[in-house]
């Protein structure tokens, strides 16, 4: 159960061997977690979480398979994440960054792209709700992105993917009002990841930690919506209202 | 049953950690039996009886299971004026028996610092009060409940026919059973107010010399202002006070034993976070103790401006805005960890707005009841005081190596190694539970948390 700190003593993360949600599992066991589920798609990555999760203080750890691409599967992958009980805290962290320019040119890409970050994060983020309202508690803690916010020229295809997947984690998250079920909202801006390896480094960028540290606090603070760093909160605001002739012009 | 009701949110009186659960209003005793053996109601998150709500934490909500509201059972069902009992249902508050029996020259025997908890809630944590270094904890006057266990059965239980099961289920936090009525001994006053003494103390030192004066009064508690710091930290205030006598109030008479308190203020339902942190805490805190004159004896107080004073003032838990606030209470057997504790608040700078000391006796033989002889210290904080889970995990520390404990009634946040740590007959409690409820039919958030 999660104290009244909002420190949980359990975690399951959907997307376990993401570098975000690696940090955020090594923060939260660094306090009161000590059963985590990860489930994720490749085995001996999911290996490694495993055991940084117990490095880092959990007790009970399981992995289960997870493809965010076959929603046929997605039912019985939150059941088997949910069977040995509770969780207090489940973190939604997968998704693709995709090549922009390459899925202009094949469609084919830009579908994955969608598919993973925001349908997948469609059917998961429902049953997972479902599940929570069973046990009459729980948090999901949804990765979105500051790319939602406002899509980019350079950067639309995933950009407007995590458009969708914020816009669906704020109805989810109204719907659940009074049910005990919490969502959170984490909207990073760059992170240092292996995601973003090989970009150039953007204004106001960040480490996984940070992101983590912005979770860990989230979950006792009342704030559904999270900007990290913090200031990004402004400087999106500020963009949100450019007129679009200029926006399209801005070099981000 | 989910089908025909709908999960309510519902909390402790810290208002922290809210849960869905299935809350059952106007339960009759006739009914939980039934409801306690039928496995196929809520088949895995099981049931808890709720009283008043007024422990801090999550012992008396149950996410996703059932809940059952004991307040409707509201009869006090018997009273007997010669050997001063009294028999009432479990959901009957301490209020309502205040009221019942002061006209009649009885009071409770113990009396926790707000009328608004049940008989059921007072058994269940063992609850203390002002006179715990005197007369120890609310089991002490218990003569027997009837217990409905989750077989469905109905036991009668008392300290003689059935000792273990009697000191499990006081202190035990509802988990052995649902308590459906008990009877009570009570003690005679001859008037409805107390005759007060109120010393102020300048530091630590002075603090605890006082407390320790005031042991021979029958109640005796100390305030202070945890902001104070360097030689000033530990300042306070101590009250000490006894039932007055019929020669000690002006009109003598059964009217001196009258008793009516209203609530008459009420907190605004909403505020915003924030109002109160550590500069109002601080001014408050100063305010208090500057009011305080260096000392006053004799002075005449009701029953309720002694032991209730917060229930003057309805839902004032309200005030801690909507992440409410966590209420720490530990209890240290020597003033050197005492010492320990006060001092890392203090450096700390975190602010408890009301902090409260007091001296506690021997304990009752409950394997969960909290208190046992040493010094109580009590703190309120907001929730969203910075740091505060690292500076609670620090006193957790000295508190688990000088053989303290925190209180369940209270707790919110404890890590489950640590109520293992320092309650040592934790195994013979969980064995004795293992028998009566092999299958964990008895379940609350709090049970969950710490693995109990
Ligand atoms: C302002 C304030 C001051 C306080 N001061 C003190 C104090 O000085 N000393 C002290 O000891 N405590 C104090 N308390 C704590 C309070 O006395 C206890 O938490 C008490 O248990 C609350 O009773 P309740 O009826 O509200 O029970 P709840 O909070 O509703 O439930 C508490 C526990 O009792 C169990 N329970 C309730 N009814 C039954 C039943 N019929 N059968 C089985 N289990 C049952 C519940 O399952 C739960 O585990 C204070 C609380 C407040 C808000
Ligand atoms: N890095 C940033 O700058 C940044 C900024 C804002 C938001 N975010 C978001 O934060 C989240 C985590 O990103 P990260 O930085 O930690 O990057 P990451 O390490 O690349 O993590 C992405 C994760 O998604 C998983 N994944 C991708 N496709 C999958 C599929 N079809 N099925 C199952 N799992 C799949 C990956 O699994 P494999 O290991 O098997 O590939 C990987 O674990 C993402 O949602 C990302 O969009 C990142």
């Amino acid at each position: 159960m999660m104290n009244a700190l909002g420190e949980p003593q359990s975690l399951g993360v959907l997307g376990g061997t993401s570098q975000i949600a690696l940090a955020v599992t090594a923060k939260l066991c660094d306090g009161r977690t000590r059963t985590v589920v990860l489930a994720g798609r490749d085995p001996s990555a999911l290996e490694a979480a495993q055991t940084s999760a117990r490095e880092a203080g959990a007790t009970h750890v399981r992995t289960l398979g997870l493809d965010a691409l076959d929603t046929d599967s997605h039912q019985a992958t939150v059941d088997a994440m949910f069977a040995e009980g509770d969780l207090d805290v489940a973190l939604l962290a997968f998704g693709v960054l995709g090549d922009q320019l390459a899925a202009e040119a094949d469609p084919d890409l830009a579908v994955n792209v969608a598919q993973v970050n925001y349908v997948a994060a469609v059917s998961l983020g429902l049953r997972v709700a479902t599940a929570m309202r069973r046990q009459g508690h729980g948090t999901l803690v949804v990765l979105s992105s500051v790319a939602g916010e406002r899509a980019r020229r350079s950067n639309f295809v995933y950009g407007s993917s995590k458009a969708g997947l914020d816009a669906f984690a704020q109805g989810l998250g109204d719907s659940l009002r009074g049910t005990g079920v919490r969502v959170i909202i984490i909207r990073p801006g760059f992170v240092r990841t292996r995601m973003t390896t090989g970009l150039p480094d953007a204004p106001m960028s960040v480490n996984a930690a940070d992101v983590a540290a912005a979770v860990e606090k989230a979950l006792v603070g009342s704030k559904d919506i999270v900007w990290v760093p913090a200031g990004l909160r402004v400087v999106m605001s500020g963009l949100r209202h450019l007129p679009r002739p200029v926006f399209r012009r801005l070099k981000i | 049953m989910p089908a025909e009701l709908d999960p309510d949110l519902i909390g402790g009186w810290g208002r922290t950690a809210l849960t869905a659960g299935y809350v059952r209003r106007g339960v009759r005793a006739e009914q939980v039996p039934e409801i306690l053996s039928d496995s196929s109601l809520f088949p895995d998150r099981g049931v808890v009886a709720r009283g008043l709500g007024r422990s801090y934490g999550d012992p008396a909500q149950n996410a996703g299971g059932l809940v059952l509201d004991m307040t409707a059972l509201d009869k006090v069902i018997s009273f007997d004026g010669q050997t001063g009992t009294v028999h009432t249902e479990a959901g009957v508050s301490l209020d309502t028996l205040a009221r019942v029996l002061l006209p009649t020259g009885w009071f409770l025997p113990v009396t926790p610092g707000t009328r608004q908890v049940t008989v059921g809630g007072a058994i269940a944590a063992d609850v203390h009060g002002k006179n715990h270094h005197r007369d120890g904890s609310f089991g002490r006057y218990v003569t027997r409940f009837g217990l409905a266990t989750a077989d469905g059965t109905v036991r009668e239980v008392s300290p003689e026919t059935e000792p273990a099961l009697f000191w499990a289920t006081t202190g035990g936090m509802g988990l052995t059973g649902v308590m459906l009525d008990a009877t009570i001994r009570l003690i005679p006053v001859q008037t409805s107010s107390m005759l007060v003494d109120t010393v102020r103390a300048a530091d630590l030192d002075q603090l605890l010399v006082a407390l320790e004066q005031a042991d021979h009064h029958r109640y005796s508690v100390a305030w202070l202002d945890c902001l104070a710091r360097g030689r000033h930290m530990g300042r306070g205030v101590v009250t000490s006070g006894e039932h007055a006598t019929h020669d000690q109030v002006p009109v003598a008479g059964p009217t001196s034993r009258s008793f009516a308190p209203r609530a008459f203020v009420g907190a605004p339902s909403w505020v915003p976070t924030g109002l109160l942190n550590r500069a109002s805490i601080a001014a408050f805190n100063q305010a208090w103790y500057r009011k305080t004159p260096r000392s006053r004896n004799d002075e005449l107080q009701g029953i309720g401006a002694f032991f209730h004073p917060l229930d003057g003032v309805r839902s004032w838990n309200r005030l801690y805005g909507p992440r409410g606030l966590l209420q720490y209470q530990c209890v240290v057997p020597d003033e050197g960890s005492l010492r320990a504790v006060l001092d890392r608040i203090s450096t700390a700078q975190a602010p408890s707005f009301l902090t409260v000391l007091k001296r506690l006796g021997p304990g009752t033989p409950g394997p969960l009841s909290f208190p046992r002889p040493g010094w109580t210290l009590t703190l309120d904080f907001p929730v969203e005081t910075p740091g505060l889970s690292g500076l609670l995990d620090g006193l957790d520390r000295i508190v688990a190596g000088s053989g303290g404990a925190l209180y369940l009634a209270k707790d919110s946040r404890m890590a489950p190694d640590l109520l293992a740590a320092t309650y040592p007959r934790l195994a013979e409690w969980s064995e004795l539970r293992d028998r009566v409820d092999p299958h964990r039919r008895l379940r609350s958030d709090q049970s969950r948390r710490l693995s109990l």
